[in-house]
């Protein structure tokens, strides 16, 4: 998505952003060092997190709603397989092992699922996107939490992975789940529809099976109360027809800025993303903030300071 | 028996020419002068585009790598073959240590190194490289020394010529040929080198960068980069890429050995 | 002829030469030296480097505990706790050694078969070209192998592991080994990709150790009727047998450090040790490749020096041991 609006937005002011995809816990990492203008995750910063950045208070930013979807390579199976997130959270935990389990056929009862292993595919770098999945599995998988040795272990952006296969990066799980058959990934739903790799639906808090879409995603903010950080939350939701594995990226700001230039720059850049950007997320599967959360990330934008001064706008 | 033998033959060349048609075949589909001078696309799923980054990037990084291995190994070399002593005999043993380190081994040394004050850049990817680099040259330097006759060396001590000057002016070139010979392979297998850059210069997919001091890209980091992913179009360019860095390897690899069989005829 | 004389010691007796020491010579020295300098401060500094930035998490949890603790779990390091040792390294040595061995299992005999043949069966115009040849598999680079390992060798391989695992994954004692589901990355494919790569080094040395034999055994068993096989067998092999052992602990020593080629292809699995040669897992090599640019976590990079430390110290055992061994074979043979 930032390559999309970085090239829009170089289009339309002839200013050009750098983004590199590395996973968020490298973002993270980056911008506590100080080594970027800004970073970008799909979870938000931990008060350690924050406590660890070189210059200063950190500002999160929510730039767009995002799913996380279960992928799969079942030859002959199309998307639309139907999954729990007790289930996901015993695929992932080593307990279902086979295609055919019965938890798995009872779910999805005129599929012909092989009798072939679940080959699971996960994160082997630091990411928001495994932040988000395991959020979910630790709210809906009891299995999972202890597999995993407690709540406070289960659901972070790395966590000690009990099977599978690791990628790096999207890239990596997407580019792994095409290239293994009979496998299972987590990836962000515009990885998987552009590498065409089929994905499942999800049953949500209200017992409905959906699939992720850009309208599945934005009641996930529904009766969300945000913090002041902004930093939340959105997996499980309470809404009927929501997405149950969705989450916000947020870009991550130092609130003191030392240079005008920059400061503006990126100023610029985001009030750009958080208007004209939104219009352009549904076409990657991404769903635009909504105008209560969009507002509260204005909100967090108007804070930069630059040497002392705020720069309103 | 020996047919069994003939058979494990035809087997080992039947895997060279596996890989070296596989990747052709792939590589083709996709090589073409756009790949050759454009850079990715912003959007990996998007077709087109090159890894004219990533060339340009490798040229600079082995350059720089070259400029720094050579001096350094041709003039150790001197010092073992030419003076000879403890001190050399020991410099002889650690280079052919040296040889068998692992080249993230020597990424993680730089990294410790250099990175960690300057920061990520095309120049510490370099000094990795010329690490790398740096006892091969010695060695096949060393190697062409001894085979320039003692009596060429002799010849110029009776005319009263410096030991620096005999060395400079009759020894290196009378071994040049060799010497150049060593240097070839050797940037050959800097090129294709990853592992030490990945720590080091840490790679730039994305725009053209020609300053050594920020991160660069080079040919065999974008393959790698490229290659991981499960989008056909930058798998695609992944092919163009390995497609290309072989034959800047072979090319490299076969004219070494050319020349250094023009070498071995003239000796003999 | 007379060339320009400037120093007394030309006129010193013929036959002897004296060294002269002038102000250009005494820099040249000088450099000379320094650049050997450069070479040994390299290989000391490559050693302390590593161990300083090994220190902190040597410190931390206590260097015994890196080899006692069962998991690495980078997640689970925190600033503060020290027991257990959450990166504990032990399945990266036993990747990298299960993946070199099945490396060399298949890569020695075939260097030797090659390289009998080449030296022995083929007639002379074929021996370069055929060595060329085999010495190009070196050129190839790592990452081009990884690449081709995925896409092409992987499919390939299905067929070979399911046969394995249906038949040996059935025995008992063994079967764990033999376990499967295959997917595809693994330690199997790993060995296999490495066994194409020491291959041009094993064999290398093997055609110099057969090609040292001494002419005349060969002929003279020849010349008592044996098959040239049989030659082969009684004339070059028995003795080669230390030079062959060399060339494999060389090769054993180049696959120990090989590292995209390996991390494309082993499923980058990094838990525990997984038993089945058909399981994915991870290198010592690969880890640090893998996880170096994203080491966030407490005492994570620092546990990565570890890592390197111990790669450092294992190619440099197995490096100048098999320099020693193919020394000594290279002395007895001639």
């Amino acid at each position: 998505m930032y390559s999309t609006w970085a090239a829009a937005y170089d289009k339309a002011t002839g200013v050009a952003v750098a983004y590199a995809s590395i996973g968020s816990g490298g973002g993270i990492a980056q911008i506590q060092a100080g080594t970027v203008n800004f970073g970008q995750s799909d979870t938000g910063m931990t008060p350690t997190d924050l406590a660890a950045a070189k210059d200063g208070p950190i500002l999160q930013i929510p730039l767009m709603l995002g799913a996380v979807v279960p992928a799969y390579n079942l030859p002959g199976i199309a998307s639309g397989l139907k999954f729990t997130g007790n289930v996901l959270g015993e695929i992932y935990a080593g307990k279902i092992k086979t295609w055919n389990d019965s938890a798995l056929k009872s779910l999805n009862p005129g599929v012909a699922l092989p009798s072939e292993p679940i080959a699971v595919v996960h994160r082997s770098d630091g990411s928001g996107t495994t932040g988000i999945w395991t959020d979910y599995l630790t709210k809906e998988s009891p299995t999972w939490v202890s597999a995993l040795g407690g709540a406070s272990k289960s659901a972070a952006q790395t966590v000690a992975w009990p099977v599978g296969i690791g990628g790096k990066g999207n890239e990596g799980v997407s580019a792994a789940v095409s290239q293994t058959k009979n496998s299972l990934g987590y990836v962000t739903a515009d990885y998987a529809i552009a590498q065409h790799i089929t994905y499942g639906q999800v049953q949500n808090k209200s017992g409905n099976f959906i699939e992720p879409c850009v309208p599945s995603l934005i009641p996930a903010v529904d009766g969300v109360t945000f913090p002041p950080s902004l930093n939340t939350s959105l997996t499980d939701g309470s809404n009927p027809d929501v997405y149950p594995i969705t989450g916000t990226t947020y870009a991550l700001i130092y609130q003191h800025q030392t240079s005008k230039a920059t400061a503006a720059s990126l100023i610029n850049f985001f009030a750009w993303v958080l208007t004209q950007g939104q219009d352009m997320t549904a076409k990657l599967t991404y769903a635009p903030l909504g105008g209560a959360l969009q507002k509260l990330s204005f909100a967090q934008l108007k804070k930069i300071t630059v040497n002392g001064q705020a720069l309103a706008k | 028996m020996t047919v069994l033998l003939a058979i494990v033959m035809a087997a080992t060349l039947a895997v060279l020419a596996w890989v070296l048609v596989y990747v052709a075949a792939q590589g083709l589909k996709y090589l073409n002068l756009a790949f050759l001078t454009q850079t990715p696309p912003g959007n990996p799923a998007q077709p087109g585009g090159g890894f004219a980054n990533g060339i340009v990037g490798s040229l600079i990084i082995v350059g720089l790598a070259t400029l720094m291995s050579v001096p350094t190994g041709v003039t150790a070399a001197v010092a073992i073959v030419e003076y000879g002593g403890r001190f050399a005999a020991a410099t002889s043993f650690v280079t052919d240590v040296l040889v068998g380190i692992p080249s993230i081994v020597t990424g993680a040394f730089v990294y410790a190194l250099w990175v960690t004050t300057f920061g990520f850049s095309g120049l510490a990817g370099s000094i990795a490289l010329a690490l790398v680099m740096l006892p091969l040259i010695i060695r096949t330097t060393a190697e062409m020394l001894r085979l320039v006759p003692v009596a060429l060396r002799e010849a110029s001590a009776a005319l009263g010529v410096s030991r620096a000057r005999t060395i400079v002016s009759v020894v290196l070139p009378s071994a040049m040929a060799g010497i150049t010979t060593g240097v070839m392979l050797a940037v050959a297998r800097a090129m294709g080198e990853t592992a030490p850059l990945l720590l080091t210069a840490l790679g730039n997919d994305l725009f053209m960068e020609t300053n050594p001091t920020q991160r660069m890209s080079t040919l065999s980091l974008q393959i790698f980069g490229n290659a991981v992913t499960g989008f056909q179009a930058a798998q695609g360019r992944a092919w163009a890429g390995a497609l290309t860095l072989i034959l800047i390897v072979l090319v490299l690899t076969i004219a070494a050995r050319l020349i250094g069989r023009r070498v071995a005829a003239a000796r003999s | 002829m007379t060339a320009p004389v400037t120093t007394p010691a030309a006129a010193t007796g013929a036959g002897q030469l004296r060294r002269r020491r002038g102000y250009g010579d005494r820099m040249f020295r000088a450099a000379v030296f320094a650049a050997a300098g450069i070479v040994l401060l390299v290989l000391l500094g490559t050693g302390l480097f590593l161990a300083k930035e090994a220190w902190p998490a040597l410190r931390h949890y206590g260097p015994l505990s890196f080899i006692t603790s069962d998991r690495w779990a980078p997640s689970n390091a925190t600033a503060t706790g020290t027991h257990p040792n959450p990166y504990g390294i032990l399945q990266f040595v036993y990747g990298t050694v299960l993946t070199s061995l099945i490396g060399m299992v298949i890569a020695v005999p075939v260097a030797v078969a090659v390289a009998l043949f080449i030296t022995d069966v083929a007639p002379s115009w074929l021996r370069r070209p055929l060595s060329y040849l085999v010495d190009l598999l070196a050129a190839i680079p790592s990452v081009v192998y990884g690449f081709w390992g995925i896409f092409a060798l992987i499919p390939a391989l299905y067929p070979i592991a399911n046969f394995l695992i249906s038949t040996l994954g059935n025995v008992p004692g063994i079967g764990i080994v033999f376990a499967g589901p295959f997917f595809g990355v693994s330690y199997f494919t790993a060995g296999i990709v490495l066994s194409i790569m020491v291959l041009p080094i094993v064999t290398a040395i093997c055609r110099e150790v057969f090609a040292t034999a001494p002419a005349d055994e060969k002929e003279a068993a020849l010349a008592l009727g044996t098959t040239r096989w049989e030659m082969l067998r009684m004339a070059v092999l028995p003795r080669s047998r230390s030079g062959i052992t060399g060339a494999a602990i060389l090769g054993l020593g180049r696959a120990i450090g090989e590292t995209i080629a390996v991390t494309m292809v082993i499923g980058n699995s990094v838990l525990a040790i997984s038993t089945s040669i058909f399981a994915q897992g991870a290198t010592m090599a690969s880890v640090i490749a893998n996880e170096f640019t994203e080491a966030t976590e407490p005492f994570h990079l620092p546990s990565l020096f570890v890592v390197a430390f111990w790669l450092l110290i294992i190619s440099l055992i197995v490096n100048a041991a098999g320099k020693l061994v193919v020394r000594r074979a290279r002395s007895d043979i001639a």
